[in-house]
């Protein structure tokens, strides 16, 4: 039995990208509506993203969306562990994951695993004018 | 006059979504699974292949099996007896949770005793995709050397079960088996490792009852 998977959505910055315009998108209109102009990303290095790559990807997609021309403002989170041995928190030098204060192997991740949206700027969408004349009152009459 | 609309959403939500959807899926048939990672050639479908025969009359195991092209590991787990899937991802380079939905529905749920997953041999992208698995399998092997976990911590992190693959090879290549255990332990709690060949078959006793086991407990009546 084979499935062939149809797009390459799947394509992995593409699916991220596709998944923070999904998202803002959706929020923007349970708002009320308007122009999404720039978008907090916090990424972390465990995460494996390339900021670039996002950057490309969402210039294609949310072109003709309300949030077309949005900033990407990226917040990278740097991998840091905590010692169980010590409780110092550092983040790892090149080539090891040890405590570089008691050089202990006991450690567990700290910060880093962040891959979300933090918020975002939306300008609505201006009002329409009013019309320039207002309705005559003999148009209602019977 | 723009304003500030401060939704905090995980990226992946749609993902994680259809993970949750698998998950109820395979709680639902008392299913224990595992997405099986690593690197292209480290052995997921010898292992896949071993576990299948070894387990035959004991287990009925469903593989869906995921591959950029062809059907390769698809019809070597079903040569052995599985029941298998196989993905083709066209240019993708990992499976994501609406992928398995599709495949689970492929599958005699109602007769398997545990599904497994074999993902597409990458050390990067698979790992930010949960696929709605009880557990996550990476397997690493001696030849791809013991700096891997350090160069690629995405990867290694939240796994449950560490397969050291290709110890017949420890005599023959350079490997610090300390230093890579450690680092993977380090991004990790609760880390089990496992040594093994799955072609001499030393250490491949203590992988089957690790899964034996988690069938076990899945079958037991709540």
């Amino acid at each position: 039995m084979k499935l062939g998977v149809g797009d390459l959505s799947a394509v992995h910055e593409l699916s991220i990208t596709q998944g923070i315009l999904d998202i803002v998108l959706a929020a923007a209109i349970r708002e009320g509506g308007g122009r999404v102009t720039a978008i907090d990303l916090v990424i972390g290095e465990l995460a494996s993203i390339v900021d670039d790559s996002v950057q490309f990807y969402w210039d294609i997609i949310a072109e003709g969306t309300p949030a077309a021309g949005a900033k990407l403002r990226f917040r990278r989170v740097p991998l840091r562990f905590e010692c169980l041995g010590c409780q110092a928190t550092f983040e790892p030098a090149d080539g090891t994951f040890a405590c570089p204060h008691c050089a202990s192997v006991s450690v567990r991740v700290n910060a880093g695993d962040d891959l979300r949206i933090d918020g975002f700027d939306l300008e609505p969408e201006p009002e329409d004018a009013p019309p320039d004349d207002k309705p005559d009152d003999k148009e209602c009459q019977p | 006059m723009t304003r500030r609309v401060a939704v905090v959403e995980n990226i992946t939500k749609a993902n994680d979504r259809l993970a949750a959807v698998n998950r109820n899926l395979l709680a639902a048939h008392r299913l224990p699974s595992f997405n099986l990672l690593s690197s292209p050639g480290a052995g997921k479908t010898s292992l896949v292949e071993r576990t299948v025969t070894e387990l035959a009359g004991r287990c009925c195991i469903g593989v869906i099996e995921g591959d950029m092209t062809g059907s390769l590991d698809a019809e070597r787990a079903e040569a052995v007896g599985a029941r298998a899937v196989q993905i083709n991802t066209g240019g993708a380079c990992h499976l994501d949770a609406g992928m398995v939905t599709d495949a689970l529905d492929q599958l005699p749920l109602g007769e398997l005793d545990l599904v497994i997953v074999e993902n597409v041999g990458n050390l990067i992208c698979p790992a930010s995709f949960d696929l709605g698995t009880t557990r996550r399998v990476v397997i690493a092997s001696v030849p791809e050397g013991d700096d891997k976990p350090l160069k690629y911590p995405t990867m290694y992190r939240g796994v449950d079960l560490l397969v050291l693959n290709k110890i017949d090879l420890l005599p023959y290549v350079r490997f610090d088996v300390d230093r890579f255990v450690n680092a993977v332990a380090a991004l990790n709690e609760n880390l089990t490792v496992m040594r093994m060949s799955c072609t001499t078959g030393e250490g491949f006793g203590a992988w089957l009852d690790w899964v034996a086991a988690l069938v076990a407990a899945h079958r037991e009546p709540r």
